[in-house]
């Protein structure tokens, strides 16, 4: 009894020494403890992408293992990934054309590092000019060993050819082929 | 041109750091809008309209988070735009605030905004969605895994090594020690960099930016404005942005009018910059320099299309120690830049910032002497948006 009337007479004080203090103090309302709290939470989002005609048109091509690439005859130019028009002369692109099998590294990254909901490491991602192109395809170089980083990326050079493999059953996907480099 | 000649009278900018346990993300903007018009000295009546510099929200975890803040910023009846084009958005942020003054729309504008990258806890995980579906986002592309591969391209051209681009590292945390605000500081050796664990070749940990939380806010008025409130204030005597594509393959090979790994989005950019600022030759110039690099790989390919030396120079000029703050061709990052501090929403803005201080005489520790003409950049998306603006210590007339 005594000492639960002592406690609160020590409450007492220290709330009017609170009190006393808050009158000096200009910024009462963050004149308070340090507080570490986080609150937890997480945003899941569904989709469901529609890809219109003309990558429809490639992805269907994907299937049968070509890929297509949008022409513009105006300016000459093919693009990969295709697109309706072309940003150099402004003109709707006007020809479907089936890029090579085989193209040219323009750069090229090795991921030794591990990002959430990101592929496991090592990998290896390249831009590749397909042959008869005019802009790259971004796709993963497969079949190297990455173990040593500096030495599997002197094989990856801008410059460097490579084949496109496709996977066994394609099924109208960008993930359906990948690149291999081609062996001198 | 500009009706009204435009000026910085005021900045403000919290510490930037990993976390801060101690305020939520509206308390950390309007840190930033209260240092910015204390530094002005002025109140939140004074401001005619409000500019909001916020990019992807993913990283605090609030869609669109400018509607939170408007009250904490003052903005309530007042015209209120958010702006974002990702990394670049503090520098498009302080354009759009800029047109606000420069079109005699308003007198007086807050331009202010905050992040906290590291709310989440990866963020590369958030950039791989900026992708599309269909394409890209399939291949593990995010900031760190295309500029790896803008930078191995570079080297390809020119012959950097992993080496020289650490060292631009070294100097950024050596001059990021006079930065009361900076988040990454110290002095750290090239092997300190090189032996950093490996992330996507050629960057391991050290040549990469922090994840960094704080606010940052500025005060733009007209010339009659700034006459009366501020004895030397920063004009904005050029502004200038160019953008690009998504699709970074469209910047590599024969076909393309531009290449990915020499970030020559800047070559226009800056052109159209220098034009309206009068610089002719940068090199004699311009006194300071503000790069928006939040990677080693990016100082050199931008002092290149920046015009501050040739292509494949830049290099050599930093062995050379030509972009040290004392004796260099010109002073870069004597703030210790992006690589130090990546506050993504208002990264932008803090290059302005520190470039406008620089002017005003109000760098601190990090002042360079005789600061007459500064430059700050920015870039975002898929190495996508281009922001170039210049900052004199008298307009244009």
């Amino acid at each position: 009894m005594s000492k639960a009337k002592s406690k609160s007479k020590a409450k007492t004080n220290a709330k009017a020494k609170s009190k006393a203090k808050s009158k000096t103090k200009v910024n009462k309302l963050q004149d308070v403890p340090f507080n570490n709290m986080v609150i937890p939470g997480e945003w899941h989002v569904r989709y469901n992408y529609s890809v219109g005609k003309v990558a429809g048109h490639f992805f269907e091509g994907l299937k049968e293992r070509k890929i297509l690439a949008a022409k513009c005859s105006k300016s000459g130019i093919a693009y990969l990934p295709p697109r309706a028009y072309c940003e150099r002369s402004f003109e709707a692109c006007d020809a479907w054309v089936e890029a090579g099998h085989e193209g040219t590294i323009e750069s090229a990254t090795i991921v030794t590092a591990q990002f959430e909901g990101l592929p496991k490491p090592p990998y290896a991602i390249a831009y590749v000019r397909l042959d008869g192109v005019s802009t790259a395809m971004a796709n993963f170089i497969e079949g190297e060993n990455l173990s040593d980083v500096t030495k599997a990326m002197a094989k990856m050079q801008p410059g460097a050819r490579v084949k496109v493999q496709f996977n066994a059953k394609p099924e109208g996907r960008i993930t359906d082929f990948h690149y291999r480099l081609l062996k001198k | 041109m500009a009706k009204q000649p435009v000026a910085v009278v005021g900045t403000g900018q919290t510490r930037f750091r990993s976390h801060h346990a101690d305020k939520n993300y509206v308390e950390l903007a309007q840190d930033a809008a209260k240092l910015a018009l204390d530094d002005a000295g002025m109140v939140p009546d004074e401001i005619d309209a409000i500019v909001f510099s916020m990019s992807p929200t993913h990283f605090m975890g609030v869609n669109d988070v400018e509607r939170w803040s408007i009250e904490h910023v003052w903005g309530v009846n007042k015209p209120f735009m958010r702006v974002h084009t990702g990394g670049a958005t503090g520098g498009s942020a302080i354009q759009a605030g800029y047109f606000h003054v420069a079109s005699g729309m308003y007198d007086t504008v807050l331009v202010v905004g905050a992040d906290r990258v590291a709310e989440t806890p990866d963020s590369q995980h958030v950039l791989n969605l900026i992708w599309d579906r269909f394409y890209e986002h399939d291949f593990a592309l995010n900031t760190v895994t295309m500029t790896a591969l803008a930078a191995q391209r570079y080297m390809h051209k020119y012959g950097t090594t992993e080496e020289q681009f650490a060292k631009v590292v070294v100097r950024g945390r050596k001059n990021a020690l006079k930065n009361e605000t900076a988040h990454l500081k110290g002095s750290i050796t090239v092997d300190d960099v090189m032996n950093s664990p490996r992330v996507s070749y050629p960057f391991k940990r050290f040549d990469i930016c922090p994840r960094s939380s704080g606010g940052a806010a500025v005060v733009l008025t007209n010339k009659d404005v700034a006459k009366e409130k501020c004895s030397r204030p920063a004009f904005m005597t050029g502004v200038s942005s160019i953008t690009h594509s998504v699709f970074m393959g469209d910047r590599q090979g024969y076909w393309a009018d531009t290449d990915f790994a020499d970030q020559d989005g800047y070559d226009r950019a800056a052109q159209e910059c220098y034009r309206q600022a009068g610089i002719i030759d940068p090199v004699r110039e311009v006194d300071v320099l503000e790069l928006y690099d939040p990677f080693s790989t990016f100082q050199f390919p931008a002092l290149e299309s920046l015009g501050f030396c040739g292509r494949g120079e830049a290099t050599a000029i930093n062995e050379d120690n030509g972009w040290e703050i004392d004796g260099g061709i010109v002073a870069v990052n004597p703030s210790g830049g992006t690589l130090c501090t990546n506050p993504i929403g208002v990264t932008g803005l803090v290059r302005a910032i520190d470039a406008a201080k620089q002017i005003m005489g109000r760098a601190g520790d990090m002042q360079v002497k005789n600061a007459k003409k500064a430059i700050a950049t920015a870039i975002g998306g898929s190495t996508q948006f281009f922001t170039v603006s210049a900052f004199s210590d008298d307009y244009v007339s």
